[in-house]
């Protein structure tokens, strides 16, 4: 264990952190998005929307990512069809092939997560936005989402740590994201274990970071969670 | 040269490949049953580390689940089969011999596995105990059982009410884990559809079918867990 | 109280023959009932007597099987559906809503607003007025209710009384036509009920239309106009409140005092 050898390569590996970060943000992004319709779709009330999201969740979440990135690289050149359509430089590329399967991976979970901080908001709260007049749409843009996200954070971030780990398939298909990168170095060098412990470093640090990231963001959103700014009278009364 | 339905490639005929996706699935099943058992005593060791060790201990396990949540599973498998094969062959050249040892493929995919679900099994099996109250743990004390059967009658079945939800995922998440061992070559499912994708130039289909066995896999794993549930939440009430 | 109870005026409220159940239990049995502008009724009745449901059909939280709504001339619009009927127009439902203010039981403050953004949420977004003016009225009306230092204050910060008062700021800053109170000290540890009593019967002085369901007896004999005593869901007994608490003919009504 070169512990040089291990700083030089980490040096190497950094140039992969873009890709993987790209990867990462966009798949969590879109992926919420999806999950947002998925969930929306399993609150919606009709059997028929409910099934199919439910059947959707299920799916995806019994189903390997690496399975489904397969699928996508190496299963849809299989079509004479695809490979002569408009999206085939796109479907093609590996990057989208990559982003396509993380996306919908996490959409699932995603789904999963926000539908819980849907139903968390207190029946109440909702009550109150009904009686001002509020429109459906006014009271979920207004109360119930802010509500719900507010929930959800800490079991997103949980999530998001997840689909950073998750970037390292993308290597599987020939992405120069960290892994990429350190599995070329390893087989050039004939050290693998030293470039993996780089590798693993790189990632920790990556994930610490967004840990520390999120839980600043759920201390910013959360005043209305933490003890009173001042001592706050506990008597009632008109005011002094 | 006849074009081969799907069915005809993954059925049992001349052409078909569904002895060997099946001997995949097999397989699979087998490498994530011995990973899990693995996880399950590092998760139980670990437990039993941040709850009632001393300070080392205790931060020895904190250390390993903190590390494990933030590296990628595939550098673990990478790391457990590359690094045990370093070490088998230091062991080899120490008695003499040249040349590389690699560590068996099974194995080497087994720990992997075992270590990174041991380190979520920790956190599962810690809120479980958490959940348990106190008072049941204490009357059996009370008794004079003796530490291991109190284990064994009082604790472990109380712990496992409440964590068999979080083991169950442990399980899914084993079970999915394993596709990513088809980098070391067991013949898994995952490895086997590949193969067979290759061979036949139809990777479309074959991943297909390879993504409807996890299916069923993990369907009938909810079915277990579904049973198990009910049997260890005898005597309390459906609130 | 109000000396303009006996006015001729389009009444503030008309609900006649109102029917509600839940499921197989009808809980609302043809309610007929006026509230005219300045008049502040007390909703009476032990539980189970539908005077929450009664309250929370006016303005839609519960939907009434038949019968009809009427708030300051104009009839909610209900169509027939399988279980009865429903609204026939949303946005009429929603502009009706606007116009009521109501006050909750358990206050349902939006704990992610501080109480000056509680306060303005609805003028601003629903009845679109200026920001400007809707933070000025707010902060003259948390001043009114007493906890105008609390405005950059969360829900959670605040004692319960002091969340109802909050409540009933912001229900006034919509300028409602009538005030609905459901059960608003119910909720309250006995020693913060007065003040939330002191806030209504300030308001039932300036003249304000209120309907209030209360358990609380002192206020329905000294500062409603009118009372009202439900049982299973009839009407038992409706005057003032001189009359009902001095000689009321209802024995269940009598009752119910002493019990």
């Amino acid at each position: 264990m070169d512990p040089i050898f291990i700083g030089e390569t980490l040096l190497k590996l950094l140039s992969g952190v873009p890709l993987a970060l790209e990867l990462a943000v966009s798949s969590i992004a879109l992926g919420a998005l999806v999950g947002l319709m998925i969930a929306l779709l399993r609150l919606s009330g009709v059997w028929l929307l409910i099934s199919a999201a439910w059947a959707y969740v299920l799916v995806i979440r019994s189903v390997p990512l690496l399975v489904l990135l397969f699928l996508f690289y190496y299963g849809l050149g299989q079509f004479a069809a695809v490979r002569a359509s408009i999206l085939w430089p796109f479907l093609r590329e590996p990057y989208w092939c990559a982003l396509f399967a993380l996306t919908i991976n996490t959409s699932a979970y995603a789904a999963e997560i926000i539908r819980g901080g849907l139903l968390s908001v207190s029946h109440g709260e909702k009550e109150a936005a009904r009686a001002c007049g509020m429109s459906g749409l006014l009271m979920f843009r207004r109360i119930i989402l802010p509500l719900a996200i507010r929930q959800a954070i800490p079991a997103y971030s949980n999530e998001m740590i997840a689909m950073v780990k998750a970037t390292s398939l993308a290597s599987l298909v020939t992405l120069m994201e960290i892994s990429g990168i350190a599995t070329t170095i390893a087989a050039e060098t004939y050290r693998p274990v030293e470039v993996y412990v780089a590798a693993g470093i790189v990632y920790l640090t990556l994930n610490l970071i967004l840990t520390r990231a999120v839980g600043l963001l759920e201390y910013r959103l959360n005043p209305h969670r933490r003890p009173a700014p001042h001592a706050v009278a506990a008597k009632g009364g008109i005011s002094q | 040269m006849k074009e081969l339905g799907f069915f005809d490639l993954i059925g049992f005929g001349p052409e078909g490949w569904g002895a060997t996706l099946l001997a995949g699935a097999g397989m699979t099943v087998i490498v994530a049953l011995c990973g899990f058992a693995i996880g399950l005593l590092i998760g139980t060791l670990g437990t039993w580390a941040k709850v009632s060790g001393g300070p080392i201990v205790r931060k020895a396990a904190e250390i390993y689940t903190n590390v494990l949540r933030g590296v990628p599973d595939l550098l673990v498998i990478y790391l457990v089969y590359f690094g045990g094969s370093a070490i088998l062959t230091s062991i080899w050249t120490f008695y003499g011999a040249s040349g590389f040892v690699s560590f068996p493929g099974f194995i080497a995919g087994s720990l992997a596995i075992g270590v990174t679900s041991g380190a979520l099994n920790i956190e599962v099996l810690r809120g479980g105990l958490s959940a348990v109250n106190r008072g049941e743990i204490e009357a059996a004390y009370a008794f004079g059982m003796p530490r291991l059967l109190l284990f064994r009658r009082i604790i472990a079945p109380l712990v496992l009410r409440h964590a068999l939800p979080g083991l169950g995922n442990s399980w899914l998440s084993v079970l999915k884990e394993s596709s990513l061992l088809s980098v070391t070559g067991i013949a898994e499912l995952l490895r086997q559809a590949q193969v067979a994708a290759g061979s036949t130039n139809r990777p479309f289909d074959f991943f297909i079918a390879a993504g409807i066995l996890y299916i069923v896999l993990a369907a009938i794993s909810g079915l277990f867990v579904l049973f198990a549930e009910r049997h260890f939440s005898r005597g309390t009430r459906r609130a | 109280m109000n000396d303009r109870a006996q006015e001729r005026r389009v009444p503030a409220i008309q609900i006649r023959d109102l029917h509600k159940s839940f499921g197989p239990v009808e809980v609302l049995k043809g309610i007929s009932l006026d509230a005219n502008e300045g008049d502040v009724v007390s909703i009476l009745g032990s539980s189970g007597s539908g005077k929450s449901t009664l309250l929370r059909c006016i303005n839609l939280l519960e939907v009434p099987n038949s019968g009809s709504i009427t708030v300051a001339g104009e009839t909610i619009r209900m169509k027939a559906a399988k279980t009865g009927s429903r609204p026939d127009d949303p946005g009429q439902v929603d502009r009706i809503r606007a116009r009521l203010g109501m006050v909750f039981q358990n206050f349902n403050l939006w704990s992610h607003k501080t109480i000056l953004e509680n306060v303005v949420e609805a003028p601003i977004h629903v009845q679109g007025r200026t920001r400007k003016d809707c933070i000025a009225e707010a902060e003259a009306l948390l001043a009114k209710v007493g906890i105008a230092d609390k405005r950059h204050a969360y829900p959670s910060h605040l004692s319960g009384g002091q969340q109802q008062r909050a409540a009933i700021a912001r229900a006034l800053a919509m300028h409602p036509k009538v005030m609905l109170f459901d059960e608003p000290t119910s909720a309250l540890d006995p020693e913060l009920v007065g003040e939330v009593l002191r806030v209504m019967r300030a308001l039932a002085e300036e003249g304000r239309t209120m309907l209030v369901v209360t358990h609380e007896m002192g206020f329905a004999r000294d500062v409603s106009s009118r009372v009202v005593f439900l049982h299973k869901g009839v009407v038992e007994e409706d005057g003032a409140p001189g009359e009902v608490f001095g000689s009321s003919r209802s024995k269940r009504f009598r009752q119910f005092l002493a019990g």
